[in-house]
This record gives structure tokens, C-alpha cells and sequence, in this order.
């Protein structure tokens, strides 16, 4: 279980989060919608601490995954981050061949284990839905891959170290139709095992795959419910003018 | 407007397909032109221009090589066998001793008479071998026989082991020791700098605060412009002296001197491209590796260096090109003699720094300086080799399992 209280997050002058609670069950979809630059990369990027890489930035507030408190001062990011999975926007595979894509995570964490990497690494781009598609060029490179292909080994990447909670930002936005529906269609899978929190733009991709939705607005969550309930009877009036497609 | 627009751009189009090839023929050109000069070494016989060698007409050797001529002009062949003549006691003769047997009379008063007797020496001395200017030689004496020298080969040139470019009567020109020598201080250039300028380039890009970056990176960018000779001077002054005393050498000016200097030299090159091409990995990787958990040393070593390796040995390249083709400094700091290498502490000649010193004095057209030329060639395909190989190398790599 995810949860956040009073978050307030600044990229220096920039109050880019504020005062966002929200709880997220485990095992669950959750989506985060909302205009471009209302913040929803960040409040995504508190979790794996991913923000801690920007100069400058500031966090109050708690931030609590299982309970424990990620930004304490007894945790460690990298092992915070083994629990905390990301697939990012673009696909981003590493310049290496697909085998040791999907290897990486487990090895830089000092798994030896040929055999185990091996397994990990069949079981992970099987979870991805790819395995039948790479089992016989493992050796390739990542890039000979398609767009699709590569958003999917990025997702293996994440669920060879067997995470927790798998953070999601607009995985499909680079994706064409067929590929997104695939991706989707994961989605829906790896929620047995998961906790996701997917960032998208695309309302019916949020209908389609999340249990509940929040929605931001100039970095702060406007409202946050069951999906459906969101999409068939939102509480606010801003959240209905940006579901039916008006600003204001 | 639009047609306007059109004529414009295959005007610019044109200019630049022009200026491209011009670039390039001018180029090869020049390639052509240091090969031709270079190429005439190959045709000039062993013996020094206007000379000729004389033996008495009883010997059965009709021709020598330079090397073999050196040896025996320098005593250490003493008899026709082993140049694949009869078992005989080898006489140098030298030109000048003419004027120690024969009074200037004897020679008459515009040495009319000197061929005579010159005639009369060689005939009458067997085993002889003489030295003499083209323009006295005996005419139609019977006891004599000119030896033919053989052509300058290319085994003499490429594994010749002595560069004595004015040796009498058969310069020595072999450039075994001064390719070595070129590659020794190289070498040694390269080993150095290259885990320093790495490591600065590591610190620049992924460690040093923007603070620090930003006076840093200028700082280093300026020491790429200082000229070589302050170099040179900086190394002749500081660090020739230095190694003397810290080895105990009777002298400074080694390999070493050479390479540190080089080093020096080539460190402002490796770091900024180096650094470049580190901060040029996108920051999806970075995130990318961070997000699965590696540290951020692991993400530096299995992420952004293989990243940024064609980058990096482009950085080498140009490093090593440098230290390859660099004269100046290197001429001030290595002691130039042109011997076979065998320590760095040893004073060793690099090709650059010889065609710099000797050019000025070789004769135009001369054997001398058509070798120096060919110099400038060997180095010509030594830095492309290396630039060949690492291009090779860095377009291999984004397709291998890294
Ligand atoms: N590294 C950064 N430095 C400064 N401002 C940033 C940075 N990243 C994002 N922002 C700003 O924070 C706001 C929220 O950005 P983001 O979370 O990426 O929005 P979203 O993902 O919803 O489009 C935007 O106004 C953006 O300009
Ligand atoms: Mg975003």
C-alpha cells in the first residue's frame, strides 16, 4: 500500500506539488490524469525518489510505501529502488543485447547465479508478453526491437528484480495502437502481483485499465475516486469539463 | 518567391558539394605528393650522389649494398668473403690519402694527373676498394672496375636499424629506430594519460558540482591552446632535471620525458571530449539504471561509459594523434638519438621531431631528404591505422552484448 500525506514538492521557486494526500491499495491500477504540467511525473517520481536527482528540489510531507516512511532517514534509494520498479515515457532500453537488458537489474543488485539469471530473465519477458518474440535473439541488440517490443523489454527490465510497486509514466504514449493494446492487456495482468500507478493523457486508456483515478490540476489532486465513478459522476466541475474534453 | 527559394538552395547545395570536393582532391593531393616526393629514395643508389666505388679489376664482387658498403668503410667487413668475394683481405682506400702518397707535382697544378694515378693505386693494389669523386676517375684503365651499387631497397629503409643520413660514402637510412622511438614515447604518452584523463573526465561530468564544472572545465580547455614549445621549455626546464635526479640517469632527456610531456599535452584533448561525450548520454539511461537499483558508480562503469565509448575513443584518437605527430616539445625533451630504443630511459628520436631538425639541411631532391619525406608518409599511414581501428571499434559497439 502506497500512501502520501500532505505533500507539498518544489523544483526551487516552483511549488510544483501541493498538499496532496492519497492512498493507494495494494494490488490495485491506479491512474493519474491531468493536464500537461500539472505535476503528475512528479508525485510519480516521489516514490522511487527519482526526484532526488534534481538540484534544487524540495519535499515536506510523508511519503509511506508498506507503511514505512521512503524518504527516512534509515532508507536506503537503491534499495528502495529494487522495490520500487519504473517504466518510463520513451522506451529506454540500455545499448545492449536483450538478454542483458532484462540481466541488468539483477546483476548490478550482485546476483551471480547464471542459472538463476537465466530463469529470472525468461520469467520476466514472459510476464512481459515478449518472450515469444525474443526467445530466439536474446543475443540481439535491444534497438533491432520494435517501439512496442522495447517499451515491453523496458517493463521485463522492471519485473526481473521482482518488485513491489511498478510506476508507470505514459508508458504508451510513444506506442502505435496495437502495441498500446498490448501493453494494456499486460497491464491487466501483472495487477495480481503488482501495485501499478500509471501516469497516462489518455482518458479512455485510464477508464479502460485503472481501478481508481486521480486527477491534478496545477499540481494540486483535484479529485480522487473509483474510476468508474469518475468517469460516470465526478464530484467537481473541473474534473467534468477536462473528462468531457473542456478546459476551464 | 518560391522559385527564388529553390535557386537559392541548390546554390548553397552546389557551393558546398564544391567546396567538399576541392577540400578532399587537396587532401589527396598532398598525400600523392609526400608519396612521389618519398618514392625517388627507391631509385637513388646506396653510394653518396657524384661518387663512385673503384676495386682492382681482379676482384670478382660487382655490387654492394649500403649497409654493406658502411661495414666495410667502418672495418667491421675485413675481407671479400663475406660480401661473396674471393677469400681477400679487404684496402679501403679514401680519396683524400691520395694527397699523402703523390706531392702536389705529381698531381699536375689543376690535378690533371690525378685520375692517372689514381688509376695506377687501384690497379696495382688487389683487394682494394676505393672512394672517389665521379669527376677524377681513371678512364679507360684496364686494372680497374667500378663496383655498381645496388638501389636503396625498401628493407633497407623499413628494417634498417641505423639512421646516419650523412654517413660516407653510404648514408644509413633506416627507420627502424626512429618509428620505434616515435612509437615508445606514444605509447607511454597514451598509458599515462589516458586512466588520468579518463578519470578527470568521469569526475567532471558525474561527481564535480556545477560549481567546481565551471571553473574546471574552461581551465582545462585553455591549457589545449598553449602552444607546444611552452611545453617543451616547461619539460626541458622542470622535468628533464627531474627525472635525471629521481633515476639517477646521466642524463634527462629520455622516452620519458618525452611521453610525460605528451601526456600533459594530450590530457586537455581526452578530458574535454571524453567529458562531452559522457554528458551527451541521455538522461533515460542514467534514470534507467538508477530506477532498477545500481548505484551510482555501477551506473557510471556499466551505463554511461559503454555509452559514451565511441565518444571516448574519439577522445583517444585525437589524443594519441596528437602525441604522435607532435614535434616541437618532444624535439626539446627526448635527447634525439636515433638508436634503437630499450628503456625509457634511454634519449630516443621520434620521426616528427627528425624531419624537423633534418629537413632544413638536407639538399632538395636528395636522397636525405626524399627519406625524410617518406618519414612524413610512415606517419601519415601510423595515424591512420589508429584512426581507422578506432572507428572500427567504436561503430562496433552499440551493437554488442555489453
Ligand atoms: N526538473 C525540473 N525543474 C524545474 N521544473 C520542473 C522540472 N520538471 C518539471 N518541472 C515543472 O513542474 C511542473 C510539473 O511537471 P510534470 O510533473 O512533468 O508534469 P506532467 O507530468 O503532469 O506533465 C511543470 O510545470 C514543469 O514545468
Ligand atoms: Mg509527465
Amino acid at each position: 500500500m502506497i500512501e502520501t500525506k500532505n505533500i507539498d514538492f518544489y523544483y526551487g521557486d516552483f511549488h510544483a506539488l501541493k498538499n496532496i494526500s492519497m492512498k493507494m491499495e495494494a494490488n490495485t491500477v491506479t491512474a493519474l490524469i491531468g493536464p500537461s504540467g500539472c505535476g503528475k511525473s512528479t508525485f510519480l517520481r516521489l516514490f522511487n525518489r527519482m526526484n532526488d536527482l534534481i538540484p534544487g528540489a524540495k519535499l515536506t510531507g510523508e511519503c509511506l510505501i508498506d507503511g514505512q516512511d521512503i524518504y527516512g532517514k534509515s532508507v536506503q534509494v537503491d534499495e528502495l529502488r529494487k522495490k520500487v520498479g519504473m517504466v518510463f515515457q520513451k522506451p529506454n532500453p540500455f545499448p545492449k543485447s536483450i538478454f542483458e537488458n532484462v540481466a541488468y537489474g539483477l546483476r548490478v543488485n550482485g546476483v551471480k547465479d547464471r542459472n538463476f539469471i537465466k530463469q529470472r530473465v525468461e520469467e520476466s519477458l514472459v510476464g512481459a508478453a515478449l518472450w515469444d518474440e525474443v526467445k530466439d535473439k536474446l543475443k540481439k541488440s535491444a534497438f533491432e526491437l520494435s517501439g512496442g517490443q522495447q517499451q515491453r523489454l523496458c517493463i521485463a527490465r522492471a519485473l526481473a528484480i521482482s518488485p513491489s510497486v511498478l510506476l508507470m509514466d505514459e508508458p504508451a504514449s510513444a506506442l502505435d495502437p496495437i502495441s498500446t493494446s498490448k501493453v494494456e492487456e499486460l497491464i491487466h495482468e501483472l495487477k495480481r502481483d503488482y501495485t501499478i500507478v500509471i501516469v497516462t493523457h489518455n482518458m479512455q486508456q485510464a477508464a479502460r485499465i485503472s481501478d481508481k483515478t486521480g486527477f491534478f490540476m496545477l499540481g494540486e489532486l483535484v479529485e480522487y475516486s473509483d474510476t468508474k465513478k469518475m468517469f460516470l459522476n465526478p464530484e467537481k466541475q473541473q474534473t467534468q469539463n477536462y473528462i468531457t474534453g473542456r478546459f476551464g | 518567391m518560391k522559385r527564388l527559394k529553390r535557386i537559392i538552395e541548390k546554390l548553397i547545395e552546389g557551393i558546398l558539394t564544391v567546396s567538399g570536393a576541392v577540400t578532399t582532391i587537396v587532401i589527396l593531393l598532398i598525400v600523392v605528393f609526400l608519396f612521389r616526393e618519398g618514392a625517388g629514395l627507391f631509385r637513388s643508389p646506396a653510394v653518396e650522389k657524384g661518387y663512385v666505388l673503384c676495386v682492382d679489376a681482379g676482384n670478382t664482387v660487382t655490387h654492394l649494398g649500403p649497409k654493406q658498403i658502411k661495414e666495410i668503410f667502418d672495418w667491421e667487413i675485413e675481407n671479400w668473403k663475406d660480401v661473396g668475394g674471393r677469400d681477400q683481405q679487404i684496402v679501403v682506400f679514401r680519396f683524400e690519402e691520395i694527397f699523402s702518397r703523390y706531392s702536389d707535382e705529381e698531381l699536375g697544378a689543376d690535378y690533371e694527373l690525378l685520375p692517372e694515378k689514381l688509376g695506377e693505386v687501384i690497379s696495382s693494389t688487389p683487394g682494394i676498394i676505393a672512394f672517389i669523386p665521379k669527376q677524377y676517375m681513371p678512364e679507360n684503365v684496364p686494372g680497374i672496375k667500378v663496383l655498381r651499387s645496388d638501389d636503396i631497397t625498401l628493407s633497407d629503409f623499413l628494417g634498417g636499424r641505423e639512421w646516419i643520413p650523412t654517413a660516407t660514402p653510404a648514408p644509413q637510412f633506416g627507420v627502424l629506430p626512429l618509428i620505434m622511438g616515435t612509437l615508445w614515447v606514444s605509447l607511454f604518452a597514451i598509458i599515462i594519460a589516458l586512466p588520468l584523463g579518463l578519470g578527470v573526465a568521469i569526475y567532471l561530468s558525474e561527481l564535480a558540482g556545477e560549481r567546481m564544472r565551471k571553473i574546471l572545465k574552461p581551465t582545462i580547455e585553455l591549457l589545449a591552446g598553449i602552444p607546444s614549445v611552452v611545453y617543451g621549455f616547461f619539460g626541458l626546464v622542470v622535468l628533464v632535471p627531474l627525472i635525471q635526479k629521481v633515476f639517477g640517469l646521466p642524463v634527462g632527456e629520455t622516452a620519458l620525458a618525452g611521453s610525460v610531456i605528451l601526456a600533459i599535452m594530450a590530457l586537455p584533448t581526452i578530458i574535454t571530449v571524453a567529458e562531452d561525450a559522457m554528458r551527451n548520454t541521455p538522461r533515460a539511461m542514467r534514470e534507467a539504471s538508477l530506477a532498477l537499483g545500481a548505484s551510482n558508480w555501477q551506473t557510471i562503469y556499466k551505463v554511461i561509459v559503454p555509452y559514451a565509448a565511441s565518444g571516448i575513443s574519439a577522445a583517444v584518437v585525437l589524443g594519441i594523434g596528437r602525441a604522435i605527430g607532435e614535434t616541437m616539445a618532444v624535439l626539446m625533451v627526448t635527447g634525439n638519438a636515433a638508436v634503437m630504443p630499450h628503456s625509457l630511459f634511454e634519449p630516443v628520436r621520434t620521426i616528427p621531431a627528425t624531419i624537423a631538425a633534418e629537413l632544413g639541411e638536407a639538399p632538395a631532391g636528395g636522397a636525405h631528404y626524399q627519406a625524410l619525406f617518406l618519414l612524413g608518409c610512415i606517419l601519415f599511414v601510423i595515424t591512420m591505422i589508429i584512426s581507422v581501428t578506432a572507428e572500427a571499434i567504436s561503430k562496433r559497439q552499440p551493437n554488442r552484448g555489453l
